[in-house]
């Protein structure tokens, strides 16, 4: 069984509210980080190796000693919960069962960063989380592990909720915090990072949900525990939200001492591809990340078992891996169709581009343009090329990663998937019959009537 | 003060020059000049907090400093990367460059509607210019572009969305020129507009600046719109006394009539001056100004056309075709044509007649 130190206490009944959570060990991380100095909070997270969950995996430790701390200028702590990324539900589940960890992880946080006034910017659609959460701020200000002089440690602290309207980019944290300023929501050019120059041009720490949420069990059992669970770089556990063709989607916190396989297949976790059929590909951390087909996905090129760890997801690089990414694991069984789905995440990568840069912003749109025509049997085969073009051209020449983002599963897709490309163009009308792709994919061959 | 400003070295396209510390790339760049400068389409010095959108200055960074002389593994916006002691860049002799600034034309050009010969900013466009240099002939977007409806913001200024590159510098404008900005940027993506939201007219008195900063033709000046094409007109530099600005401008004329007014623009197209809309949109007869002298066209500009200020005398270049031997029986027609001058008596002159000839001549007298 795999080891779980976030959502273990879930299905305690109550365990929403204050008493039943501080019943069951609520806010004792609060108490024993308030013993030791900021300086030994961090300490102990760097400790832990705890990687940053909101995408990119960089060491949280290491970003909260970045932070600039002038003289006589706030610091603030700002929790990324926009959480817009296809295929991610993670922190919805953990705000909307367990807020109280996550205020309790922010209390310590903003604790060990100085921040008497730490933000949640949470994406507009969760609107029934803000009430979750700002009833949960009230309950913890009521109890007096908020505001004014807490615990009579001399530490004032306030947390507030900010929803967002609706923009995927204003998960980018520059972006996130324009926002937060009331600006329209368009990444800034960095540096300066938000460590020097963030909120109000004061120094920022951003941080994912979840990677906030960690700090709880990193104090509690002390920075060097945590680092035990897991492989290598990859220490403690890890929240997954698992979708598509799976007999069980949802959310599950692993260790992450678990194989691939294990996870897709394990009665534990996904219990295997829905309806007997079988695995065709996967995209193992939210739409962004490069999709895999099923013999990469389980078994690395070097031919080693893929593991759920952020090093073996990336095993490989672009060309044979994937990566950890948010932790979106999307699942495609054979009657998928790549060109499709494709198309589907180009339109989305369209749709949320903030337009500020050429590439991102006029190259979004011509890729699901071109998509769509492949799809939908008027394709050519030089189109194929030309999306390759399009997408090498814009990763690594944007402002912000949201380019690489909408380029990465273009380029995956056609990496791994081509002859599906090609099979649309030659097919056209075959294409438009099944809403699958290559026959070889799916055998036995199934006709679907449109 | 002690605080004296550091000086870093920079090898740009293996040009070294020294710069103070705190300069961009793209302004090192400007300072050894020619090939070297990256094209800026959304960067303005003058606009803080401009660039870094377009794209088009990305540069590869083959050295950080001397500190770090690691590569940086991205292409970076030459407009918003400082420089630093021992800094490697690479312009024009990136290969990566070339191709990333091609793909970056390509994308500015996929939903642009490249109809020039019916386009005010025609001549004077920074997109015609960088398509120019950087772009193909053809194109490989197949599907319809996207095209907006034309507004008139008031009385003066046009918007034309089809053209707009994004470049956020009219934005910047009115933040940062005006009391209040009064229009922005609304949507997102490809579907983003320049728009005033509700209200339809831009009111400042120093608003008129769009059109100065707007590197296409999205934002053009009503009052001059199809009136005439830029490169048919003499731009003049000329000032009035104006309580509102420094009254400093450029006069595009034909004749003695004043088509339009703008800012005066440096080499790198970027004004010098930000006026008011009074002296741009109300002062338009020439006994509103006192003329200095016509504006230098530089000689690449189309404007330049049909103007004689800055070109070559072709004198300095014969001895060198020759190999040294002096022309006898050429003659330099800007000198010669003052025999049509009653007072130079050819008959004393000796001939063959040259140039250096009427020069004696008239030293004589
Ligand atoms: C387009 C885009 C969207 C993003 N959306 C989110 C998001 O919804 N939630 C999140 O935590 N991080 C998101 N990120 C990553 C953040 O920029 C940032 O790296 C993260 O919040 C840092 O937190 P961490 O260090 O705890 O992972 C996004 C990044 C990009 C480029
Ligand atoms: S890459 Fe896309 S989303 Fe990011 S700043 Fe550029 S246009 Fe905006
Ligand atoms: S209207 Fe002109 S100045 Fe304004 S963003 Fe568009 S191209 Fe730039
Ligand atoms: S001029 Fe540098 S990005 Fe536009």
């Amino acid at each position: 069984m795999s080891r779980k130190v976030l959502i273990d206490k879930v299905n305690i009944e109550g365990i929403r509210f204050y008493d039943e959570y501080r019943k069951n060990g609520g806010y004792a991380s609060v108490e024993k980080a308030f013993k030791m100095s900021p300086a030994d909070v961090v300490e102990e997270v760097k400790k832990s190796g705890l990687r940053g969950r909101g995408g990119a995996g960089f060491p949280t430790g290491m970003k909260w000693s970045f932070l600039a701390k002038p003289e006589g200028v706030p610091r603030y702590l700002v929790c990324n919960a926009d959480e817009s990324e296809p295929g991610t539900f993670k922190d919805r589940y953990l705000m909307e069962f367990l807020p109280h960890l996550l205020i309790e992880g922010l209390i310590v946080s903003s604790y060990a960063l100085g921040s008497g006034r730490t933000y949640i910017y949470i994406r507009g659609e969760y609107a029934w989380i803000v009430d979750i959460l700002e009833k949960a701020i009230a309950e913890a200000k009521s109890n007096n592990w908020l505001g004014k002089n807490i615990l009579g440690t001399g530490f004032d602290c306030e947390i507030y909720v900010q929803r967002g309207a609706g923009a995927y980019i204003c998960g980018e944290e520059t972006a996130l915090l324009e926002s937060l300023e009331g600006k329209r929501g368009n990444p800034r050019i960095k540096p300066p990072f938000p460590a020097v120059k963030g909120l109000w041009d004061c120094p920022t720490v951003v941080n994912n949900v979840e990677t906030l949420a960690a700090i709880v069990p990193i104090i509690n059992m002390g920075g060097e525990e945590y680092a035990k669970i897991g492989i290598g770089k990859s220490t403690g556990t890890k929240l997954l939200s698992a979708c598509g063709n799976i007999n069980k989607p949802g959310v599950y916190e692993i260790d992450m001492t678990i194989s691939v396989e294990e996870f897709i297949y394990g009665d534990e976790y996904c219990g295997g591809i829905a309806n007997g059929k079988k695995l065709k590909a996967c995209i193992p951390g939210g739409s962004s990340v490069p999709i895999l087909p099923a013999n990469l996905l389980l078994k690395t090129a070097k031919g080693e078992t893929r593991m759920m760890t952020y090093e073996s997801l990336a095993d490989g690089g672009f060309a044979t891996g994937s990566m950890m990414g948010s932790g979106g694991f999307i699942v495609l069984d054979e009657d998928q169709c790549v060109v499709r789905h494709t198309l589907t995440l180009a339109r989305f990568y369209r749709h949320e581009s903030c337009g500020q840069c050429s590439p991102c912003r006029e190259g979004t749109g011509w890729m699901e343009k071109i998509l769509q025509n492949i799809e939908y049997g008027k394709g050519k085969l030089t189109d194929i090329d030309l999306l390759w073009d399009i997408q090498r051209r814009i990763e690594g020449n944007t402002i912000c990663p949201l380019g690489d983002a909408a380029a990465w599963p273009v380029a995956a897709a056609i990496r791994h998937f081509r002859d599906e490309f090609e099979w649309h163009v030659l097919n056209p009308d075959e294409s438009q019959r099944r809403n699958y792709g290559l026959a070889h994919y799916a055998d036995p061959l199934q006709t679907v009537t449109a | 003060m002690a605080d004296e400003k550091k000086i870093f070295k920079v090898t740009i396209d293996n040009i070294t020059i020294e710069v103070e510390a705190g300069t961009s790339i793209l302004q090192a760049a400007r300072s050894i000049g020619g090939d070297v400068v990256p094209p800026a389409m959304c960067y303005y010095s003058k606009l803080q907090g401009s660039g870094g959108k377009c794209r088009t200055c990305l540069v590869e960074v083959t050295a950080g400093s001397t500190a770090d002389p690691r590569p940086m593994p991205k292409l970076v916006a030459s407009c918003r990367t400082n420089v630093m002691e021992g800094m490697v860049v690479k312009s024009i002799t990136s290969e990566r460059v070339i191709d990333a600034r091609n793909g970056v034309v390509e994308f500015l050009l996929i939903n642009h509607p490249l109809d020039c010969p019916i386009c005010d900013q025609a001549g004077e466009c920074h997109l015609q210019d960088l398509s120019y240099e950087h772009g193909k002939e053809g194109t490989r977007y197949e599907f319809q572009r996207r095209t907006f409806e034309k507004h008139d913001l008031g009385p003066y200024i046009q918007l034309h969305m089809t053209r707009c590159i994004l470049c956020y510098r009219c934005v910047f404008v009115a933040d940062q020129l005006t009391e209040k900005r009064e229009h922005g940027v609304l949507d997102r993506g490809d579907h983003s507009e320049i728009a005033t939201y509700i209200e339809k007219a831009l009111h400042n008195d120093f608003i008129g600046n769009v059109i100065d900063v707007c590197p296409v033709g999205a934002l053009t000046d009503r009052t001059f719109r199809f009136k005439n094409r830029v490169w048919f007109l003499k731009p003049m530099d000329a000032h009035r006394d104006c309580p509102k600005c420094s009254g400093k401008v450029t006069l595009w004329n034909r004749g003695d009539e004043v088509y339009r007014v703008t800012a005066r623009k440096n080499q790198w197209g970027e004004v010098e001056e930000w006026i008011c809309n009074d002296c741009r949109f109300q002062k338009k007869k020439t006994s509103d100004w006192i003329i200095e002298g016509p504006t230098v066209v530089s000689r690449h500009s189309v404007i330049s056309q049909g103007h004689y200020v800055g070109t070559v005398n072709p004198k300095e270049f014969l001895p060198a075709v020759m190999g040294g031997r002096n022309p006898r029986l050429l003659m330099d027609i800007h000198t010669v044509s003052e025999v049509n001058d009653p007072e130079i008596q050819l008959s004393k002159i000796e001939g063959p007649a040259t140039s250096d000839v009427f020069g004696e001549e008239e030293k004589q007298e």
